[in-house]
């Protein structure tokens, strides 16, 4: 009974886990499935979105900026408002380059932000985190807490799943998939592609704060590295690319199938000996690489494809002649 | 002023000229393969890991294996373009970036695994600096590291300036499209950068490691910069990458330098976050770069 | 026997045709010019005799020899070489260096030909240290165009030279475009500039939406009235896509 009940918490874990990536990863769609942006600063506007919340909703203490205890709520739309500002700014100067630059730029800001934690201990303590967040439901008794945030992880999946489907399809979407099939065209009528994926970029950061934010009250705690930042922008990306980009129930199975997967392997390798199990954590990171490499190279469209009517696909070549 | 040049200018020298050598890879990669390769800062950091296995293996100073090390890194960034790159040359540009930020992560892996994540020293022992002109000093290893930067880039210029596959690089840089119409072997140009670009991040790599130590993010901390030094330069621009690489280590370095007062002028725990500024105020100002490269 | 022939060609970009069919032909030691509104194809037509878009149907013929869908890189080796219209010079590198690019592909000792090119050419022979951007838009185009030369080649294929050229340039670009027809080199060109251009040319083709509509020797097509109304009168033709 005992195991079962430890394999049932287990399983919650999993899922809250699993659904707080699927936000992230929706969040990622819409800048890349639907816009064509590479954001390779996940973890940052993640870490904003995680920031703002524990700073507003925790109680007061000399070890960091906060002491507002302000509800959830606020919580989370600060984070996402402030994420959502935060990459208007960002978008300003890097949309209108090639994705390449986009990477760099969000890949510097996530470093930025990461050495603002580190050095501002004033407002974020430092490496030590911010502690001590309040979480949903947590006085309610044991496991009904556990599955009522699982639930309310779950609604937020549904409420963003719904959202950005509505806005698939409509033409705002349709705008969205012209630009991103062939920019010229979509120039020559008339739409102005700038401030389209500005729109998609933003709102995709915010997604991402979203997620930030429930990752805080989950864990009831964040810190600069909470997890190594690099590989959860990598997580992300993998897991939006086997799901199937631009296809946003692929963006939700690829989530939850790739956290189980990274997660089944780490019980595999916490069972060898401990020397082994510290490097073990490299070789779980190689091989979902390579999965990766793989589908990038086979499977480019993920395991959920892309529907949508076929357009014509401007052929990567002609740009050249 | 002594304190000025011997604490912050020559520091920023070095680290100038390791950024400038990551970064001519990466413009040249940027230009003729077409997209930003986030690896590269890995190529750096297994150049380093082999540099210290051959010295633990020989005891010989670092500079010395460096050849052999470099030939290592030029094998693994020929595999990984065969293997990796090569099936996407096609594909839209974004696989390709996916791809090298995956394969980022893939050889830092390898790297943790196989020589564990503690620092190692490439050159161990404190070393007395040298003085000159009753003035300046210089660590020994620091000199180092000047002069064989020195030799790289002159290698490197001689190579673009004076060699067939080197103009055609240059050519390539320019024009990929046109290269190809001009019937230049385009296959062996992106091998030829390859190469160059591997030798170079080895190269870099040891610099670093002499420097400072060996570890296993090293890589990813250059990352960064490098980029930043290639879009300062102007991408495809290799000499722009070598001036834009010196501006950044320089910039980065003396920031911390107490221009006003006796507090540095920046937080030093900021420092890397100089390269992103600079790198953000090029792309608003002049995103072709100081050597007009091409924007995208 | 044709230098270069092109049978009925179909083909575009992607899923887009943007030629139906297309005919024509270059003889040995002629000018051929190609002109049509814009959005006919012209460029496209060029372009596939190079082998930079895919040919659905027809051929491309090299001296009687299919070369249809042929990569660039082996097209240039056979002996055709092409100036673009746009980029069509390397532009950090030197003028000389340009010319060095455009004999890459030589085996042999090519200096006689860059003396050749150099008188052909002269002010590229005062300015052959000068880095090629750095160069008037003629004096570019000279560029592109003794690059190309380099590999003395059986045909020059040449795109709309005198595009964003000033009236006095377009001239000399057409009197160095004869005098390189004149030294032995057929010529395929394509020209927005359709009455200059058929001055000089030996055949003219005209396209219109992606097929022939007109062909004759260059004096007969200037003094075609349906021709006239089209090109030197008219303006523009109705819409058409992009060109390729």
């Amino acid at each position: 009974m005992d195991a079962f009940y430890g394999y049932m918490l287990y399983g919650i874990s999993l899922a809250t886990m699993g659904g707080i990536y699927a936000v992230l990863t929706l969040g990622l769609n819409v800048q890349w499935g639907f816009t064509g942006l590479f954001n390779a600063g996940i973890a940052g506007f993640f870490g904003i979105g995680a920031y703002t919340t524990a700073i507003l909703t925790t109680a007061p203490t000399h070890r960091h900026l906060g002491g507002y205890e302000m509800p959830y709520v606020v919580g989370f739309l600060a984070a996402m408002l402030l994420c959502g500002i935060i990459a208007y700014l960002v978008g300003k100067v890097c949309l209108r380059l090639r994705s390449d630059y986009l990477a760099i730029a969000t890949i510097g800001i996530a470093e930025i932000f990461r050495l603002i934690l580190k050095n501002e201990t004033w407002a974020t303590n430092g490496p030590r985190g911010v502690s001590e967040i309040p979480k949903p439901f947590e006085h309610w008794p044991e496991p009904w807490n556990q599955f009522a945030f699982l639930a309310l992880v779950l609604v937020i999946v549904a409420i963003v799943y719904v959202l950005v489907e509505v806005a698939r399809k409509s033409p705002w979407g349709r705008v969205m998939t012209a630009i991103r099939e062939n920019e010229p065209s979509a120039k020559a009528a008339g739409k102005n592609v700038e401030v389209f994926r500005m729109e998609g970029f933003v709102i995709g950061c915010m997604i991402m704060a979203l997620a930030g934010a429930l990752m805080a009250h989950y864990l009831k705690f964040v810190d600069p590295n909470a997890t190594d930042p690099l590989l959860a922008t990598f997580l992300v990306w993998v897991m939006l690319i086997v799901g199937g980009s631009a296809n946003n129930k692929g963006a939700i199975l690829g989530a939850f199938l790739m956290w189980v997967v990274w997660s089944a392997t780490e019980i595999v390798t916490s069972r060898l000996p401990d020397e082994l199990a510290i490097r073990a954590a490299y070789i779980r990171i190689f091989l979902i690489g390579l999965m990766l490499q793989i589908f990038l190279q086979k499977f480019p469209q993920g395991i959920l494809p892309e529907k949508r009517p076929t357009v014509p696909k401007s052929n990567r070549n002609s740009e050249t002649v | 002023m002594a304190e000025f040049i011997n604490f912050y200018f020559i520091p920023g020298l070095i680290l100038g000229s390791i950024y400038a050598l990551g970064a001519i890879g990466i413009t040249m990669t940027f230009v003729i393969l077409r997209f930003a390769n986030f690896a590269h800062g890995e190529s750096m950091t297994l150049g380093v890991y082999f540099a210290w296995t051959l010295v633990q293996l020989t005891g010989l100073h670092p500079l010395v294996v460096m050849p052999i090390a470099m030939v290592l890194t030029v094998l693994y960034a020929l595999s990984i373009d065969r293997i990796f790159y090569k099936p996407l040359r096609n594909a839209p540009v974004v696989m390709l970036v996916v791809a090298s930020f995956g394969l980022m992560l893939m050889t830092r892996s390898v790297v943790q695994f196989f020589w564990g994540v503690q620092l190692k020293s490439v050159l161990p022992g404190i070393q007395k600096p040298i003085m000159v002109l009753d003035y300046l000093r210089i660590s020994p290893k620091h000199m180092m590291i000047i002069i064989s930067a020195l030799v790289l880039m002159f290698a490197v210029h001689y190579l673009l300036t004076y060699t067939k596959i080197g103009k055609a690089m240059r050519a390539m840089s320019d024009s990929p499209e046109l290269a190809r119409l001009t019937g230049i072997d385009t296959e062996k140009v992106v091998l030829a950068t390859w190469v160059v670009g591997a030798a170079l991040a080895c190269a870099a790599g040891v610099f670093l490691a002499i420097d400072t130590h060996v570890e296993t993010r090293m890589g990813f901390k250059l990352l960064l910069p490098m980029f930043a030094a290639a879009i300062l330069g102007g991408v495809g621009r290799p000499y722009g990458a070598l001036v834009g690489g010196l501006i950044i280590g320089l910039a980065e370095e003396i920031s911390s330098y107490p221009f006003i007062g006796t507090e540095p002028l920046l937080n030093p725990g900021y420092k890397a976050g100089v390269a992103f500024a600079i790198m953000i105020g090029i792309l608003i100002w002049r995103p072709s770069g100081l050597f007009k490269g091409k924007v995208f | 026997m044709s230098v270069i022939e092109l049978q009925s060609v179909y083909g575009g970009y992607g899923d887009t045709e943007i030629l139906h069919g297309v005919s024509l032909k270059v003889e040995p030691g002629e000018i051929v010019v190609v002109i049509g509104p814009n959005g006919a194809g012209k460029s496209t037509a060029m372009k596939s005799v190079f082998g930079l878009l895919h040919l659905t149907k027809g051929e491309v013929l090299l001296d009687g020899a299919p070369i249809t869908n042929t990569p660039p890189e082996q097209v240039v080796r056979k002996g055709v070489c092409y100036v673009p219209q746009t980029e069509n010079i390397f532009q950090s590198l030197t003028v000389e260096e340009n010319l060095e690019m455009g004999a890459y592909v030589r085996e042999d000792d090519f200096k006689p030909r860059l003396d050749e090119i150099y008188e052909l050419f002269p002010p590229l022979a005062e300015k052959r240290k000068q880095s090629a951007g750095t160069l008037s838009g003629g004096q570019r185009q000279m560029v592109a165009m003794g690059k190309a030369l380099m590999l003395e080649p059986k045909i020059l294929l040449l795109d709309e030279p005198t595009a964003g050229l000033s009236p006095k340039f377009r001239g000399e670009i057409f009197s160095i475009v004869k005098t390189i027809n004149g030294l032995g080199t057929p010529i395929l060109m394509v020209e927005q500039n359709a009455k200059q251009a058929l001055t000089i040319a030996d055949q003219g083709y005209v396209l219109v939406d992606g097929q022939n509509k007109f062909a004759g020797s260059g004096r007969d097509l200037l003094e075609d009235p349906e021709v006239a109304e089209m090109f030197l009168g008219g303006g523009k033709a109705a819409g058409g896509e992009n060109d390729g």
